[in-house]
């Protein structure tokens, strides 16, 4: 079977919809009779409830409806738990699950109070002040510190603590590892990451057909298969009566998986109520306190190291910010825990964290989904390791790396699959050799930096290295159809928000089954169409709905095959797929096109034969026994105003392994997005609350998005280790540009500026220029005081 | 208070439009939901993340930040406007030869700012791409094959050799 | 975030307009670009009750005088129109460099300078280049009209001299003196976002190419738009030495005082501003030495 598309930077189907304003997104969607809603939203981050008052609202001209918790009557629940805790002996896990609307108590600015229903958005906003809400103050916790203090308020009164979770894992010894070491090191480490802010905000429309007892829910969802199920339930409606599309989506990233958010849980139900359609379209304001965020960690960890530089163990005891409820489990943690471990041989690890609750919106997975915290502390820490040892940050990060023959490598801990940490597959030298040249560091720092210091220009380099898991299950699955008419339809279960799965699937289709990958239509977020799986998340689209369409379509080639050499009597293996067609090898002449073989599949008299199936399709499904580990190493050469302390990136290279690839362009396309977000953290993305919990910056003028002027042009390399866990040899890719760039960042500063010369060090992210400044003077008037 | 409604005449894409409209109705809103021109998306309605720009008489603006009031006696270019019954215009192209889209929602807003500033300025270097594009906000490409897209589609229009 | 109900009116004439905001008062707004208006209006910060659409007004717009001593420059001029001008630029220097940093060029498409300055806001690059270069602010209501300096324009937070009744019409602006060079320079987190701090500066020689006058505009320091010429006097009647820009630069960071942002701490924002009055002193008096 020659691999014609497979591999191929092909362009993508998906893209002449999209580029003549034709592709339907969620508020493209018009019904005959739509309502719109708008949400009213707690201004006070801590709050008893004492009384909501709906009466002028319901006088406005038209307004058709407002509800409160009050009103939703038994249909108001907590939230189910989305994502187990993993089983970790000894976890301790509070589960408290957000809610549809407020009711007697408001723990985060944003929460949803009240909604209104009206004939348009304009007059529902209207409303929105019409509705009278009386709150009672309390104190917020928005300090992860602060919170677990003795008398601390509790974000959830009943629970008589603000800890959400406790988890430890270890492996080996770590104390013995400390007492043998030449040097150990200890630092405190802070890490934002942000908010995931996509362009396009988040949407519900919900239709519900009375006659037919059919309820259609258009929704920005990452997990339309699974939002179908829940609603069903929470509906109290079979799965068949459900229906859940997610159109093309304007940017996922994450938090658009967070599910049976407040919006999706309650417009379905108001649209059975009311027996009209209604849609919610979320704006920009709301989505910086409606939809989830990933914030910070602050960590205490401490490195033991040999005289050259190898680790023997690392400890880590960490605090991680929860938010008020915490439906989506501890993905985020877990990550961070486990990644931080990275491609290095480590021995000995000892981590515990605490996720803590606070009165701020949830922190669910925002890409990266934690490994972004892990990773700025084992790559600082090996700086810092570096320079007391004297050894370079390159070589030190060469000396510790797991060697090709050690793998399946086991770290033993549990990960956000809820099996023991195993990496697949790697080889991580080469990947550090292709980034340390082509960002050519021994020249730059023998050579050119100190040509440019000379200048008086602060121009610093830096390398990071990072593992990603990827892949995970618990499985996907794809229907694959041969029409009347030649072409074939894939149908899926995950959605799309900008992957290029219109594209990467058809080619594996395209190549299976001999035709041109245009002639290959997807279907993906229907679950009319399809409706088993998971969803997009944890970079495992191309791995696992990939493989479950590597498969359909296999199973689908055989059948054609077969039934081709039922056709002209011969072997199959004298035959040949390609082109559209199965035609005897030598014999160009006598084909069966793929149309008719799928017709003749589907007989009008005659029979099939008892344990076959019609037609020519088949409905696969895949699922990995683990994920599957990718790994990469980012570089950059930084110059620093020395009197601002602006920025500019002079040269960016990534080099990646994600083991087979499907379609390099697109694979590229997500390298240069990810790595454009993880600048946005290091350097420009900060969420600011004050004390009550309240967010200062909450629009795009002052959360500070990168455009084409901060993100520099980017140089990119990959290797190929295939992962032995799936056919298709495939890992995943979707978040490896974002995870590393903060130490990347942080470490480049540092040497710009020559600050560990001067004894200041970078633990924080996110950076400024302003915090830079900071960290300078604080570090020079401790010297003073010295 | 009744609502304050005035009646317009504008032109989008070359086509007329009568319409009456009432006064707060912001511009983004009268073409998805009245017009029914899709295309253009919204993203902020504050003016910063460009996914809303079209032309007004042949300049790029924000609709987020125009009254559907304002437009009455002007021209607008739209997304829906660039392709031809011979094909997509050389910006979509590009794009589409380029990969400089993922989930297509700022699309729209870069191709009317492609095709307003090529025209004043048919050879920019990649710094002033950046630039030109800087009031377009993309969280999925890192930009950087809009560029090249950008690029390659001034060539195009200049007739260059490929 | 749609805007709360109004009444909008499109002003066929200046007279009209005046004349419904007089009656009006602050629950009118004029409409001008819009490009600060209808942002706060989607968010729900401004509710006027009645929106004058002025941007009929053409003869609101326009630049002349740029071939004389004075540059007038209605209103309604749009900041694109401002960049396409060369003579313009040529006459008022600074803002050729202070253009490029408004926001984007969608925005700047439809921005006027009347509505920049009227709006005020304290980080805003135009305020502190009309009080570098001693603009005046021309403003008519419907029972007459009168002239204020830059300095006297802005006084407070987001706030003018203009009065509920009276409209900004035009700025009248000095031709930059042929002994001068002009320097503006700001510090941003992106390009286009607002100032953490911004200098303009305009350095005169006298025949010995000594300095005889200094002006300091800053933005982004303070509530208004800072006049600091005063902190200059090292630098006057001598000739320019890098040592004197430096006790400027020090002078300035004393006088201001920063309230620190999201973005920046105050002390961030004096440091940089001391920062760039060096660089701009140094880039304005570069320009003049170097002139014939």
């Amino acid at each position: 079977m020659t691999t014609r598309f497979f591999g191929a930077p092909v362009k993508r189907n998906e893209d002449k919809k999209l580029l003549t304003g034709q592709a339907l997104f969620i508020d493209d969607v018009e019904l005959p009779g739509m309502l719109h809603a708008a949400f009213l939203r707690s201004q006070v981050a801590h709050a008893r409830i004492k009384t909501i008052d709906t009466s002028a609202a319901l006088k406005r001209n038209g307004v058709v409806a407002v509800y409160t918790a009050k009103d939703l009557g038994a249909h108001w629940q907590p939230g189910p738990l989305l994502v187990p805790p993993p089983p970790v002996p000894g976890i301790v896990f509070n589960l408290r699950s957000h809610v549809p609307l407020a009711k007697d108590i408001v723990r985060c600015a944003g929460e949803p109070l009240a909604i209104v229903v009206a004939e348009s958005r304009y007059i529902a906003e209207d409303a929105l002040d019409d509705v009278a809400v009386d709150l009672e103050s309390l104190p917020a916790v928005v300090d992860i510190e602060k919170a677990l203090e003795k008398g601390a308020t509790c974000v959830h009164a009943d629970l008589g603590t603000n800890v959400a979770a406790h988890v430890h894992q270890s492996k080996g010894n770590y104390r013995s590892a400390a007492a043998n070491a030449h040097l150990t090191l200890k630092r405190r480490f802070r890490y934002e990451h942000g908010i995931s802010s996509p362009i396009e905000t988040r949407g519900v429309v919900a239709q519900w057909d009375g006659r037919a007892e059919h309820m259609t829910v258009w929704d920005t969802t990452q997990a339309p298969v699974f939002v179908r199920n829940v609603l069903a339930g929470v509906l109290g409606l079979g799965e068949g009566q459900v229906r859940v599309i997610a159109p093309f989506v304007g940017g996922g990233f994450g938090p658009k998986i967070m599910m049976l958010y407040p919006e999706e849980a309650t417009l379905p139900w108001i649209a059975m109520r009311l027996n009209r359609p209604i849609k919610w379209i979320e704006d920009r304001y709301e989505h910086f306190v409606a939809t989830t965020h990933e914030r910070g960690q602050i960590h205490d960890a401490e490195i033991a190291l040999t005289r050259d530089g190898r680790i023997l163990g690392v400890k880590d005891v960490f605090l991680h910010d929860n938010g008020a409820y915490n439906p989506y489990g501890l993905t985020v943690p877990i990550n961070s825990q486990c990644t931080l471990l990275g491609p290095y041989v480590i021995p000995a690890y000892d981590s515990t964290f605490t996720s803590v609750f606070t009165n701020l919106p949830i922190v669910t997975p925002y890409r990266g989904a934690g490994r972004q915290h892990g990773v700025f502390v084992i790559e600082r820490l090996l700086d810092l390791a570096a320079h007391a040892l004297d050894i370079d940050p390159a070589e030190i990060r060469r000396r510790n790396l797991i060697p090709k023959d050690a793998f399946p490598y086991q770290n033993e801990i549990i990960y956000q699959d809820f099996a023991p940490l195993e990496y697949d597959s790697g080889n991580y030298e080469p990947v550090l050799d292709k980034a340390l040249e082509a960002i050519g560091y021994a020249d730059f720092i023998a050579n050119e930096q100190p040509k440019l210091r000379a200048q008086g220009r602060s121009v610093g380099i830096s390398i990071a290295c990072y593992v990603e898991g990827t892949g995970i299950g618990p499985y996907e699955g794809a229907k694959v159809q041969v029409r009347a008419n030649g072409k074939v339809s894939v149908a899926t279960g995950i959605g799309t928000q900008g992957q290029g799965h219109f594209t990467s699937f058809a080619q594996i289709v395209a190549d299976q089954l001999g035709v041109d990958v245009t002639d290959v239509d997807i279907v993906t977020g229907d679950t009319d169409r399809f409706y088993w799986g998971a969803g997009t998340f944890a970079s495992r689209g191309a791995v696992v709905a990939g493989n479950a369409v590597s498969e359909a379509s296999q199973a689908v080639r055989k059948k054609a095959l077969k039934l081709a050499s039922d056709v002209f009597e011969c072997a199959e293996e004298d035959l040949v797929l390609a082109d559209g067609k199965v035609s005897i090898v030598g014999i160009p002449e006598r084909f069966i096109r793929l149309g008719e073989l799928a017709q003749r599949a589907n007989p009008m008299r005659g029979a099939v034969k008892p344990g076959t199936e019609p037609g020519l399709e088949s409905t696969q499904y895949f699922g990995p026994p683990s994920g599957s580990t990718a790994n990469g190493v980012h570089a950059a050469i930084i110059e620093v105003d020395p009197a601002t302390y602006e920025l500019k990136i002079l040269k960016y290279v990534v080099v990646h392994d994600c083991g087979t690839v499907i379609n390099p362009m697109i694979l590229e396309g997500q390298i240069h997005g990810g790595v454009a977000q993880g600048i946005g953290n290091a350097f420009y993305e900060k969420l600011c609350f004050d004390e009550q919990g309240q967010l200062l910056n909450a629009s795009l003028a002052d959360y500070l998005l990168p455009t084409a002027l901060e993100v520099p042009r980017m140089e990119l390399d990959h290797t190929v280790t295939p992962s032995p866990l799936n056919p298709l040899g495939i890992k995943g890719a979707g978040e490896a540009g974002a995870i590393p760039v903060g130490p990347l960042f942080a470490q480049a500063i540092e040497n710009a500026l020559q600050l560990k010369q001067r004894k200041i060090e970078l633990l924080e992210i996110p950076l400024s220029p302003s915090r830079v400044f900071e960290l300078i003077q604080q570090a020079s008037q401790e010297g003073n005081k010295t | 208070m009744q609502p304050d409604r005035h009646e317009i005449a504008l032109s989008v894409n070359g086509t007329s439009h009568r319409r009456e409209v009432e006064s707060r109705m912001l511009l983004s809103d009268f073409l998805r939901h009245e017009l029914m021109l899709a295309g253009t998306h919204v993203g902020c309605e504050h003016g910063v993340c460009g996914a809303c720009t079209i032309l007004l008489d042949g300049i790029p603006v924000r609709s987020c930040l125009m009254l559907a009031v304002q437009s009455d006696g002007h021209e607008l270019s739209t997304v829906e406007g660039l392709a031809s019954d011979a094909g997509l215009h050389p910006v979509q192209q590009a794009m589409h030869e380029h990969h400089g889209l993922q989930c297509g929602y700022c699309t729209p807003g870069i191709l009317m700012t492609m095709t307003a500033y090529l025209k004043d300025n048919p050879s920019p270097t990649e710094d002033e791409v950046r630039e030109a594009l800087s009031g377009n906000i993309c969280r999925c490409t890192g930009y950087q094959n809009i560029v090249d897209a950008m690029l390659a589609a001034a060539k195009a229009m200049r007739g260059d050799a490929p | 975030m749609k805007p709360a109900p109004f009444k909008y009116v499109k002003a066929s004439s200046l007279a009209q307009a005046l004349s419904l905001k007089a009656e009006h008062g602050d629950d009118a707004r004029f409409l001008a670009g819009g490009q600060s208006l209808i942002p706060a209006m989607n968010f729900r910060l401004a509710r006027p009750s009645v929106l004058i659409d002025i941007n009929g007004l053409s003869e609101l717009a326009g630049c002349s005088g740029a071939d004389g001593g004075q540059v007038r420059l209605g209103a309604l001029t749009r900041y694109r129109a401002l960049e396409r001008d060369g003579d313009f630029l040529k006459a008022c220097p600074l803002f050729a460099d202070a253009l490029p940093h408004i926001a984007h060029p969608q925005i700047r498409n439809r921005g006027t300078i009347g509505g920049n300055l009227s709006h005020a806001d304290p980080a805003s690059e135009l305020p502190a280049v009309a009080v570098a270069m001693g603009a005046r602010l021309h403003l008519q209501s419907a029972s007459g009209e009168r002239e204020v300096g830059a300095c006297d324009f802005f006084i407070g937070l987001l706030t003018t001299d203009v009065q509920p009744d009276e409209m900004l019409v035009d700025v009248t602006l000095p031709v930059q003196n042929p002994r001068s060079g002009a320097c503006f320079m700001e510090v941003a987190r992106r390009r286009g976002d607002f100032a953490l701090a911004g200098v303009a500066a305009i350095v005169t020689l006298d025949v010995e190419r000594r300095c005889s006058e200094v002006r300091l505009g800053l933005c982004g320091v303070g509530e208004t738009p800072v006049d600091a010429s005063g902190a200059a006097q090292a630098l006057i009647g001598e000739n320019f030495s890098d040592k004197a820009v430096e006790v400027v630069a020090a002078a300035v960071q004393r006088m201001i005082e920063p309230a620190g942002n999201v973005h920046a701490t105050a002390d961030y924002q004096r440091h940089v501003a001391g920062v760039l009055t060096s660089r701009a002193l140094r880039a304005a008096h570069q320009r003049i030495a170097h002139a014939a």
